[in-house]
């Protein structure tokens, strides 16, 4: 305490106060107002009984909401989003049973069918800022922008966090797509946060962000064009977190309905159905009818039986491919060592051992690649 | 041919399992320490089949139930786990003690580490008064996600002790994650990662083969005084099935165990490969009848026979199979013991090759010199028994191991990971050498 200071400190205290009235005024690191009432804060809305807006075009039956501003878009993209949006459930129904038969390992469910690309979970939130940095510094390529899409789960690692903190302090073009879905496998979003979700992240980094309801594709389109545009202006991320809700279960390993509710899951599918909401909008503008819609899951259904039978029926890369790629340049000894031995054990029971006879037959050249080096 | 589900090692009654060497019962421990005695033999003791998952949800409720600052917490803890290891555990001793975490699994150990901080002891008191800290039981959802966790592991985890000059510890801290190959993990599900930890003094990790054993070990990496990693053989949580004893029990921590006694090779292995390495020696002795193996068994055991001339030795080689159990520090006097019956050593494994558990132990065997020849008569001379290894080996060391390709391929499982008849080979080269 300044004032109860020894007699001989205080020539010293003197001059360093005189000298700070007159300097105090903002603070060395930040260019903050000074307060003199204690001010907590929990919020990026400035108040903290307000959440962070959700951003939506149409209503549930598809009618745009009052003094909505449409995305440019023409039959043509529009018949394109919605064929897009209505291939995954396509893909789910059929891959899911087909996982169910044995015949493919492990298969991960797509719904919702939000008009973006599935995420892998962790790990790439990190790399995007290099990326688009990357991109950046490419004369040709300077107006595009690197996409990292993710859920509110991968939200919570540190390489969430790192990547947002590098995009925005080096400058980086991305654009963060969260897909809120409410669940990481059996975890609910209210279990895995307890701010205001993922986009109330994005103004501690110093990123423009937006929240947007997920199952409203025109909303989404507005929302990632605008971020997009943002992007390339500013040259930084921007975020966009698209709310939504996982109707199926996490993947063919997974029974949701350990964990959660069927009601829950049949009312919400009932409340909001992100492809009748599009249709509906499509119907009035007499871009879609049910004809349409016939035909398109007739078409879906033989394109993704086609593709599944092509790949089934494909065999496997020749077995001395589990030896590529390691390394480019010199192959070092190892490696070598390791093919050859290989080689050796399959001439000398690759048609003995029932179990290798039979996986053998799977790959291209039956192993045979490996056993004349 | 034994499968796992048929395998020998398995204990199958009641009388195996309760007959189970080195057990240590926690009532016995109890009546030790009071002088009384009243079950500490195996007489009045129940066991139950149970699988893998099963042994280890029993474990976990043993540690839960016997420790009030025990917790179990990680990525989908609370519905039961994706393994099911903790099915019912939330419900059963709420949500306080068994809890959901984010997902972060740097997160996850570093909660874990303050957690278990909090029970360090400070002459007579726990650090903090009388905190609740104590026990951390973390799960990471899956090996292959361990490495967000590294750091927390290797430099707070580790360190915590030797830092504080034993002031602080964080030995009530036990991470648990599934590990090894199923049959369709993938690169990111079916890593073995354990060659990695080999130079991470102040951790323990383990790997147990079994029901019975996941017990005994999980309390014990429990309730030992140092973190420990205790990775879980995800093929095994259904595969394996045994008579569990239910009580509270543990098994020594840094002890490997010797599965099958044998005079000519000593085969070192850990969790899944365990169960191949009793098929190969199976089919030692057992090859596909009328097929180009059985020749070359036959020709290779000629060559054995013929190599040990005028020994006194049977018509087949008995083989040596050792459970390692703790990979960290690991049981290297049993295997010298071992090696100085047998003078050939196999090593198998599905980490990769190179920078692995094999490589390090046959560097062990072959570097007499790193030790020093004790002259305390009660203990053992690991010195001496390492240059005697070594000098009196027969043959090379094998190792077989997962090739040293960045993680296990899809397509390319069945022909990465050492299955019997590859370990067949390997004991044919060592025994015929
Ligand atoms: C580092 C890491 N930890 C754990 C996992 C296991 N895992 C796979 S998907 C998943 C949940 C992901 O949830 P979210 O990010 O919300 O994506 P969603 O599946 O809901 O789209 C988890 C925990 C993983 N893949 N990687
Ligand atoms: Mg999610």
């Amino acid at each position: 305490m300044l004032r109860r200071a020894s007699s001989t400190l205080r020539p010293l205290i003197n001059r360093i106060s005189s000298l700070s009235t007159r300097s105090l005024g903002r603070l060395p690191n930040t260019q903050s107002p000074i307060v003199s009432k204690p001010h907590f804060f929990n919020s990026v809305t400035g108040d903290s009984n307000e959440l962070i807006p959700a951003f939506r075009l149409i209503d549930g039956t598809g009618v745009p909401l009052d003094g909505a501003g449409l995305p440019e878009l023409d039959e043509a993209f529009a018949r394109k989003l919605y064929e897009n949006m209505q291939l995954l459930p396509n893909l789910d129904n059929i891959l899911y049973n087909v996982q169910r038969q044995g015949k493919i390992s492990f298969y991960m469910t797509a719904q919702p069918p939000l008009p973006m690309t599935m995420s892998r979970p962790q790990g790439k939130t990190n790399a995007c800022p290099g990326v688009a940095y990357a991109l950046r510094r490419s004369p040709e390529r300077s107006n595009s922008v690197a996409a990292c899409f993710f859920g509110e789960g991968a939200a919570s690692e540190g390489d969430f966090h790192a990547g947002l903190l590098l995009a925005s302090t080096i400058p980086s073009p991305v654009v963060f797509i969260a897909r809120n879905n409410g669940f990481a496998i059996s975890t609910p979003s209210s279990e895995q946060y307890h701010g205001d979700g993922i986009a109330s992240r994005g103004p501690g980094y110093g990123i423009d962000t937006i929240r947007v309801d997920g199952n409203d594709v025109l909303a989404v389109l507005a929302a990632v064009r605008e971020a997009r545009t943002r992007c390339v202006e500013q040259g930084r991320a921007v975020l966009v977190e698209c709310m939504s809700y996982r109707v199926g279960h996490h993947s063919t390993s997974d029974d949701s309905f350990a964990y959660r509710a069927r009601s829950e899951v049949e009312d919400r599918k009932r409340i909001d159905n992100p492809l009748a909401r599009f249709r509906l909008f499509m119907e009035t503008r007499g871009w879609w009818d049910a004809q349409a819609e016939e035909e398109l899951k007739t078409r879906h259904r033989a394109d993704v039986l086609k593709a599944f039978k092509r790949a089934e029926t494909q065999s496997r890369w020749e077995l001395g491919e589990l030896f590529t790629d390691i390394y480019a340049g010199e192959e070092p000894w190892n490696i070598k060592e390791q093919r050859k031995e290989l080689g050796r054990l399959l001439k000398k029971y690759g048609e003995d051992w029932e179990p290798w006879r039979r996986e053998l037959q799977k790959y291209k050249n039956e192993g045979r690649d490996l056993i004349k080096e | 041919m034994p499968s796992i589900a048929s395998s020998a090692l398995l204990k199958h009654t009641r009388e195996q399992a309760l007959k189970m060497p080195e057990i240590v019962w926690a009532d016995a421990e109890l009546d030790e320490a009071r002088g009384t005695s009243s079950l500490s033999s195996t007489t009045g003791r129940e066991t139950r089949k149970m699988n893998t998952y099963q042994a280890i949800r029993d474990a976990l409720s043993i540690a839960l139930s016997t420790n009030d600052s025990a917790i179990v917490f990680g990525e989908d803890v609370a519905f039961g786990g994706v393994f099911r290891c903790t099915l019912g555990l939330a419900e059963e001793y709420g949500r306080e003690r068994v809890f959901n975490t984010p997902l972060t699994e740097q997160g996850v150990v570093g909660f874990g580490i303050g957690y278990a901080s909090m029970g360090s002891k400070l002459g007579n008191s726990t650090l903090g008064g009388r905190g609740m800290g104590g026990t951390a039981i973390a799960e990471v959802q899956f090996v292959d996600y361990i490495w967000p966790a590294f750091d927390q592991l290797l430099n707070e985890a580790s360190k915590f002790r030797y830092r504080s000059g034993g002031q602080f510890n964080v030995g009530g801290l036990t991470v648990r994650c599934p590990t090894m190959a199923v049959g369709h993990g993938g690169l990111y599900h079916s890593q073995s990662p354990e060659g990695f930890f080999m130079g991470a003094g102040g951790l323990k990790v383990v790997i147990p083969r079994s029901p019975l054993q996941a017990k005994g070990l999980l309390l014990s990496s429990i309730r030992d005084p140092n973190p420990v990693v205790f990775m879980e053989p995800k093929v095994l949580y259904r595969s394996a099935v045994e008579q569990v004893p239910t009580s509270d029990y543990i098994l020594p921590l840094g002890r490997a165990e010797i599965l099958t006694t044998g005079s000519d090779l000593t085969v070192v292995t850990y969790g899944t490969s365990v169960y191949r390495c009793e098929q190969a020696i199976h089919l030692l002795t057992h090859p596909p009848e009328g097929t180009g193996i059985e020749r070359t068994v036959r020709d290779a055991l000629g060559d054995w026979r013929r190599s040990r001339k005028g020994q006194n030795t049977s018509s087949t080689p008995t083989i040596e199979l050792i459970d390692l159990r703790t990979i960290l520090p690991y049981d290297l006097p049993l295997v010298l013991r071992s090696l100085s019956k047998t003078h050939r050593l196999l090593i198998v494994h599905e980490g990769p090759t190179t920078g692995g558990v094999g490589m390090q132990i046959a560097g062990d065997v072959m570097s007499g010199f790193n030790t020093t020849s004790t002259t305390n008569e009660s203990e053992e001379d690991v010195g001496r028994m390492r240059r005697e290894a070594f000098l009196g080996l027969e043959a090379p060391v094998k190792v077989i191991g997962g090739w040293d390709t960045p993680g296990v391929a899809l397509q390319y499982e069945k022909f990465y990971i050492p299955d019997e008849v590859r370990i067949l080979d390997g004991l044919l080269e060592v025994l015929a050498y």
